[in-house]
């Protein structure tokens, strides 16, 4: 029994916790010794088995005095190591914050550590989240724990791929992301799981490393949608400490999935058709709207017009604000210091060896499109075809209540495969950045395996702060699709 | 709009970015492939719309001028490459 609760849900780990059948302890200890077998995914950068334990002890203790904290107390999850964490180095897998053990820990984590949640570890992520399938991190690319056909090695997806590919593994019931233009759902449609990036404002910002401020946001990635919505439920919440958090309580997400979808109207926007789409996914799609209608709901056609604008215009907003959010980083505070002759030597010289490649292409997009002269060309140009880009979804959310799409445009594709064509590998987001520009919630639910047996995930848009509606929808898919897929060696 | 050798070493200073010499043809047909990319842009119609400068509420809350927070050297010095007593210590800057 021990060596297979890693691979229980959530739902049925709060089960078997609140009946006594095992501890958190022995839960947690399963999921340490899962880690340990699959080293080679590298889907973690740090990993934090003696504070775990002490977390999955303190949790049993609770439950044994009748104090126990709720769905997410004593079950073992994942945190992206962008997620500051007290005592705990934290990387954003980039070699310039070498060394930097915070003092303070992100408001989401010390959520998911307040709701009695066990921290198993750092997860993996292309450095400072910029990148779509885990081969920017310092720290080496994350193998997915599919494989392809002919036996290669498969990207899980990015930025957050080592969270995805370590709940695809069953090395942990689930596992924190961070989404800024498609980084939770696009991993999750990758490795097979579901990932929820909530409403921009719902979970808080502080404390996380800040890649493009009015895009990012925090969501969990789990198997199951029940599971996402137990998860969100701990993680959301107002904060203070980020002006841009919503001043709004958590409705109890964990109804939502049982609400069923009876009358609901789900829209099919005709500009997510883009040329080169692969016929499976295109007939995914056709499937899910199939799904969604025979439970109920009623399928409507809409368009969104601006939606092929959204991607060239997020390549300028994102880095514009990456290249100010990454100023911090002088080898003064924190990290990493390459000493140079004069101040500003020291500066280039830390700068230039401490990003990587992908970064310092885009903060020197990001200063090109900021300096002086161009910025009415491409940054302000880039923010008015955003306001564009939102109302487009405030129009159609007139005659829908949520949107379905892919969530990629393929399935996972080889380590290496991408990697020298930017523009190419930008393209994995061109379905999930729209709704991140709106700030909209968006969900992707594994569907199917392609042809050559890899996961291939539907996406879900609602309107701002009603993820409740998404995860109704996202239940229907998910019961409809009965998607049993399992990565090969699980 | 195709970014030349110059403009690409001027960016890179201006953003503190050592970039050796070998790579800046690189880099700059690179960038000039990406900005080409987001130029079609133009074709969106902008005239009198107003700019979207992030997804959350207008309003930016409030709170009381008190003081919440701080007090705690020791905390913020903690990860600094190098210091002197309670200061972080960066090269020399006035001869």
């Amino acid at each position: 029994m021990t060596s297979a609760l890693n691979h229980l849900t959530i739902a049925e780990a709060g089960e078997g916790l609140a009946k006594g059948d095992f501890t958190s302890e022995e839960l947690t200890a399963a999921c340490l010794k899962a880690m340990d077998a699959q080293r080679q995914l590298n889907a973690f950068i740090t990993e934090t088995p003696e504070l775990a334990l002490k977390r999955a002890k303190a949790s049993d203790t609770r439950r044994a005095k009748g104090q126990a904290l709720g769905a997410m107390d004593g079950i073992p999850v994942a945190v992206k190591d962008l997620f500051c964490t007290e005592g705990v180095l934290t990387t954003a897998a980039s070699h310039i914050l070498d060394g930097f053990v915070p003092t303070y820990e992100s408001t989401v984590s010390a959520n998911l550590r307040d709701a009695g949640a066990v921290m198993l570890g750092k997860t993996n992520m292309d450095e400072f989240a910029m990148g779509s399938s885990n081969e920017t991190s310092y720290y080496g690319p994350v193998l997915s724990p599919w494989k392809g056909k002919d036996g290669k090695d498969l990207a899980p997806g990015g930025s957050s791929g080592g969270s995805a590919a370590a709940v695809a593994a069953r090395l942990c019931l689930g596992a924190a992301g961070t989404d800024t233009g498609g980084s939770i759902r696009q991993p999750a449609s990758f490795c097979g799981v579901v990932g929820l990036k909530p409403t921009y404002g719902r979970c808080s910002r502080w404390g996380t490393v800040a890649f493009a401020s009015s895009l990012d946001q925090a969501g969990p990635l789990t198997r199951t949608v029940l599971d996402a919505a137990i998860m969100l439920q701990a993680m959301a919440g107002h904060d203070p400490k980020d002006s841009t958090s919503a001043p709004l309580d958590a409705p109890d997400f964990s109804k939502a999935p049982g609400a069923g979808v009876k009358g609901l109207r789900v829209g099919i926007p005709k500009e997510y058709r883009v040329d080169g789409m692969a016929g499976e996914i295109e007939d995914l799609w056709k499937k899910g709207a199939q799904w969604l209608k025979q439970a109920g709901a009623e399928i409507i056609g809409v368009s969104l017009p601006h939606s092929k604008y959204a991607l060239p215009a997020y390549y300028i907003v994102a880095p514009a604000e990456a290249s100010a959010n990454l100023a911090r980083y002088d080898g003064v505070r924190y990290g990493l210091r390459v000493e140079g002759d004069s101040l500003d030597d020291m500066y280039m010289n830390t700068r230039g060896q401490g990003f990587g490649k992908e970064v310092r292409r885009r903060v020197l997009i990001g200063a090109y499109v900021l300096s002086a002269g161009f910025y009415d060309a491409y940054y302000a140009k880039a923010q008015k075809t955003r306001t564009l880009i939102a109302r487009d979804f405030e129009r159609a959310f007139e005659s829908v209540d949520v949107l379905l799409t892919p969530t990629a445009p393929s399935a996972a594709f080889a380590i290496g495969e991408k990697m020298d064509d930017p523009i190419a590998m930008y393209l994995n987001d061109v379905f999930t950045v729209p709704a991140s520009m709106a700030g909209l919630p968006g969900i992707s639910v594994p569907a199917g395996l392609n042809g050559d047996g890899l996961p291939l995930g539907l996406q879900l848009i609602a309107k701002a702060f009603d993820e409740e509606t998404l995860l109704s929808a996202a239940q229907a898919l998910e019961t409809a699709a009965g998607f049993e897929g399992k990565a090969d060696a699980f | 709009m195709s970014l030349d050798k110059e403009t690409v070493k001027n960016i890179a200073f201006l953003a503190r970015i050592k970039t050796p010499e070998e790579e800046l043809d690189h880099l700059a047909k690179e960038l000039s492939n990406i900005l080409g990319w987001v130029e079609q842009l133009g074709e969106v119609d902008t005239e009198g719309v107003d700019p979207m400068t992030g997804a959350a509420g207008a309003a930016l809350p409030r709170r009381l001028d008190v003081v919440n927070d701080g007090g705690d050297r020791e905390s913020v010095l903690a990860n600094a490459p190098e210091r002197d007593g309670g200061f972080f210590a960066v090269p020399k800057v006035i001869e």
